[in-house]
């Protein structure tokens, strides 16, 4: 077998060679990275009338509209998991309207992609349509904010040029982390393997 | 008029942190800890950190947050004020620092799209003494700065007009900083 063609790009600062992506930027600064994780725990894992599959698929479409592949593989990863499937996720990155979800689901999605865009993009017609279909006044909150603060993450990983692990593996690793332990910091850390 | 019932008459951001405070909570303490503290070895002062937010805010349009932001590096800045306005009319022009102006190209870089954060803009900053903590806090200011723009205009929340109501709001967030309003 072929030796893989390592790339090597270096994040902006130092940053743990065993924590990729966010997580070593969330090591980096704790004071920050509380409230970011706190507040991710809430809208993706907290009581919600979306199912936590369905908050995943707002995240994974945001992150594949912004092209940050690390957040992109994992929230797809964990949408999957959730949802027992990986067609429906593939499918909404492709094109919402024909995706086999609800019509309230395909509503909520578009209102996410106009915030991905730009707060501003979000319009009245959007969110009647949400409104028609079914969707509450706090679906379409959660919706913009889960949105918006998954434009905050992609930017956050791709400003400081994290590192995206290419082998699908890590991501199967990374998707049963968020879905069965969630957003929280683990108690220790994530203190760098024995040599 | 908002996107959804709030069922509270204040401005901007504070309409949403009433409407939902289990999610304000963290959203004013990430705002307090990246305004108001910095990495170990950052040399931002708090004004600066306020005027990055504004620049941000003003580059997406969100007039609250830039309006506010920019009135709390005012207060922060206190007889310098007068560079707010002129870094956020032209940064290149403005009486900053070289570090700030190179940092402020990063943050304008974050906004647009964050992967045209390139090493050479960073090697610039570095150039004019800018820290891996100063670097660090400027992209996660302005990426936590696009995420709070999307908050208040995808919720179409209210902007005052009035430049005085902005005054006051600078004031507050220059003295006591970002504390969860009560609910009405």
């Amino acid at each position: 077998m072929a030796a893989p063609i390592l790339t090597y790009i270096m994040p902006h600062i130092p940053l743990p060679d065993h924590l990729p992506g966010i997580t070593g930027l969330l090591e980096y600064r704790l004071d920050t990275a509380m409230p970011i994780r706190e507040l991710t725990q809430i809208l993706l894992r907290g009581e919600s009338t979306l199912t936590q599959g369905e908050r995943e698929l707002i995240a994974a479409l945001v992150s594949s509209r912004n092209c940050t592949n690390f957040c992109n593989a994992a929230h797809t990863k964990a949408a999957d998991l959730l949802l027992g499937e990986d067609q429906t996720a593939a499918a909404v990155k492709a094109d919402i309207e024909t995706a086999p979800i609800s019509e309230k689901m395909k509503a909520l999605l578009q209102i996410a992609a106009q915030t991905q865009k730009s707060g501003r993009a979000v319009t009245s017609e959007a969110v009647d349509r949400a409104h028609t279909a079914g969707a509450t006044d706090r679906e379409i909150h959660d919706t913009v904010l889960i949105a918006a603060l998954f434009c905050l993450y992609n930017k956050y990983v791709d400003g400081m040029a994290t590192v995206t692990p290419t082998d699908p593996a890590y991501y199967d690793t990374l998707g049963d982390r968020i879905v069965n332990r969630g957003y929280n910091r683990p108690p220790g850390g994530y203190p760098a393997p024995q040599k | 008029m908002p996107h959804i019932q709030l069922n509270n008459d204040a401005p901007g951001i504070r309409s949403l942190v009433i409407y939902r405070p289990d999610t304000g909570k963290p959203l004013y303490e990430l705002a307090q800890a990246l305004l108001r503290a910095g990495s170990p070895d950052s040399t931002l002062l708090d004004a600066e950190r306020e005027l990055i937010a504004a620049f941000v805010s003003n580059q997406n349009c969100t007039d609250f947050c830039r309006n506010s932001h920019a009135a709390a590096s005012r207060y922060l800045f206190g007889e310098q004020a007068s560079v707010v306005d002129q870094t956020l009319q032209n940064p290149e022009t403005a009486p900053i620092s070289a570090k700030l102006r190179a940092l402020l190209t990063i943050a304008e870089r974050v906004t647009a799209d964050a992967r045209t954060v390139t090493n050479d803009v960073v090697t610039a900053a570095r150039a004019e003494g800018a820290t891996d903590g100063d670097i660090h806090d400027t992209v996660l200011i302005a990426a936590s700065f696009s995420m709070y723009n999307r908050y208040v205009d995808g919720l179409a929340t209210v902007t005052p007009d009035d430049p005085d109501a902005y005054v006051a709001m600078g004031e507050r967030m220059g003295t006591i900083g970002y504390v969860l309003p009560k609910s009405n």
